[in-house]
């Protein structure tokens, strides 16, 4: 974890001093950037760290949506079911989708390829239907791109 | 183009964001007339002259929430909130992307105003694109000695720190953005006291709205007096409208306040898909009552005439909705998004919005029973004005006012167990 420590001391030296505690959220973005997904002992490392109450942090990596309890692939495909993607035919690509892949929401395919999860509004309104694989946003979806963008995908 | 555009005014190319490529189009000119120039009481007086109102959704005027603030306090913080997940709404999106350095420099010129020595840029998680942008020009500006300290070799010094959310769409409520910036789940915070005299930390603080804030230099540049003959007179300005759902031309429009909706939609949108009529219109993101298309002829984007149509123009996010499509399963797909953001913190809303959204189900799945429509109407009641945010009633309305607009789709689905437009939402 020693590796670790630097990267959360780089990170904490950007706040104030007296503002420990706003770190929780952003070393527990860092860690799932490293481990891919968090568990209660990495919580009470970052609580430990920060010297806050363990249970401020176990709460948090309960309650933000972003933050993974459970393993997942090595692509995480979020896509938006949310209204204006819905209007676009968010459920049709879905279902293509998961016809596709061979899997449910929030399930992962045999070979650790791919997470399916479907996610609330992304900001992709104007050029709807969208999804995020990992990090990067995908517009203006139809079947052929879906195909397209998994493709490049290992 | 004859309108003044605060955003709209340069063409986007692969280097417009840049810091070199905004200097070019006065770019930090702003800070450097208020730096060295302006006191930062004059500042303020050009915000409150300017008749800006915040472009988060709630529409306060920005020169009072910055009076409320004691700047004699020792400490004074600045947080710009990013946190954009307000269905139909992608405008400060389109500011991280093209124009960061706009947005750095309203943050500076505020906090200048304010005294505020740190300002936070609280930015949704899931952002990736905007989020490097960001961090780009944050660099550029740091190197070019536009932020940090002694910023243009004045004495003001002033660090920016951007900060990540972790997905949570309550988050864009103030309080709660605060005590999620403070490193807990974000559970909103009862008011009063005011974040103004109690905010992050326990110290004042001032939470605006990136678009507002991008406003800023502007108005520095061309006086408030300038910026307040733009548009309607009492809720002035431009502003950045988002279009999406059923029309030819989604995208983010930048108009002057009064502009007519209709014109926003079947002109500059380019009208409704496939030739179809309009069916309603959802006039400022999800939260807002749904207006049915007929309603709309009169209306202007500006906050009272929206209002005296019976909904509101909050954040600037217009759904287009075109006939054919089933109410009943739209809504349905609000009901689940407010279910699963609800906090859990006040019972009424917890509770209330999960209900909703089963209840919503059953019809949906061809199960619903008489009663369930004044069922729904009355855990609206419960909830709207009985929790600590605005999330509660942000649930309620969508339910209220498709009940109230589309009731005789509801009944029909009940009665026959099924959509009376075959369920559809895509036209």
């Amino acid at each position: 974890m020693s590796c670790l420590a630097d990267k959360f001391d780089r990170l904490s030296a950007t706040y104030p001093a007296q503002m420990r505690s706003s770190l929780v959220l952003p070393l527990l973005h860092l860690m799932q950037e490293e481990k891919g997904h968090l568990t209660e002992s990495d919580a009470v490392f970052i609580a430990d760290y920060l010297g806050v109450p363990a249970m401020q942090v176990k709460e948090a990596l309960s309650w933000y949506t972003m933050l993974q309890r459970a393993p997942v692939g090595r692509h995480v495909i979020k896509v938006c079911r949310n209204i204006s993607c819905s209007l676009m035919g968010a459920e049709r690509l879905i279902d293509y989708l998961k016809q596709k892949l061979g899997i449910g929401e929030g399930e992962t395919t045999p070979d650790g390829r791919f997470t399916l999860l479907l996610v609330e509004c992304l900001a992709s309104c104007g050029t709807a239907p969208a999804m995020q694989v990992n990090d990067s946003y995908h517009e203006e979806l139809s079947e052929a791109r879906i195909d397209a963008i998994l493709e490049e995908l290992s | 183009m004859t309108e003044p555009r605060v955003f709209f005014n340069f063409e986007v190319t692969a280097d417009s964001h840049t810091l070199a490529a905004c200097r070019e189009r006065s770019g930090y000119r702003a800070l450097e007339k208020a730096l060295l120039s302006m006191a930062p009481a004059d500042v303020e007086k050009e915000v409150t002259a300017s008749g800006l109102r915040g472009r988060g959704g709630a529409g306060f005027p920005t020169g009072a929430k910055w009076f409320f603030v004691d700047k004699k306090s020792r400490v004074v913080y600045l947080c710009c909130n990013a946190d954009e997940g307000e269905p139909g709404t992608f405008k400060d999106r389109w500011i991280f992307e093209n124009s960061s350095h706009q947005l750095i420099e309203g943050v500076l010129l505020a906090a200048y105003a304010l005294n505020v020595r740190h300002a936070f840029i609280y930015i949704r998680g899931e952002f990736d694109l905007p989020y490097r942008r960001l961090r780009e020009a944050l660099t550029e500006a740091y190197a070019a000695g536009l932020a940090g300290e002694r910023i243009l070799g004045t004495e003001f010094c002033c660090d920016i720190i951007v900060h990540r959310g972790g997905g949570a769409y309550v988050c864009g409520e103030e309080s709660s953005l605060l005590t999620s910036l403070e490193g807990f789940k974000g559970y909103p915070r009862n008011k009063p006291p005011f974040p103004a005299v109690k905010g992050l930390y326990q110290a004042p603080t001032v939470i605006n709205n990136v678009e507002t804030l991008a406003t800023i230099p502007w108005i520095i540049s061309h006086g408030g007096g300038a910026y307040a003959g733009i548009g309607n007179q009492n809720n002035c300005g431009t502003r950045l409208f988002g279009i999406s759902g059923h029309v030819n031309r989604p995208g983010l429009y930048e108009r002057p306040t009064g502009y007519p909706l209709k014109r926003i939609i079947f002109e500059d949108a380019g009208g409704i898909r496939g030739g179809k009529a309009l069916k309603a219109v959802i006039p400022g993101g999800s939260s807002t009552p749904v207006l049915k298309g007929f309603e709309i002829e009169q209306v202007s984007l500006d906050a009272e005439s929206v209002i005296q149509a019976g909904s509101m123009l909050g954040s600037g996010g217009i759904i287009v909705i075109a006939e054919g499509t089933c109410m009943v399963r739209l809504l349905q797909v609000l009901t689940r998004f407010y279910a699963h953001e609800s906090c859990g913190q006040c019972t009424p809303c917890r509770e209330g919005s999960a209900w909703m959204d089963r209840v919503l189900g059953r019809i949906v799945a061809g199960q619903g029973v008489k009663g369930d429509l004044e069922s729904l109407e009355s855990v609206t009641r419960g909830i709207m004005g009985n929790t600590v945010c605005a999330l509660g009633d942000a649930a309620s309305m969508p339910v209220a006012s498709f009940l109230d607009k589309f009731r005789d789709e509801f009944a029909y689905y009940i009665e026959h167990g099924r959509s009376m437009n075959d369920g559809r939402l895509e036209v």
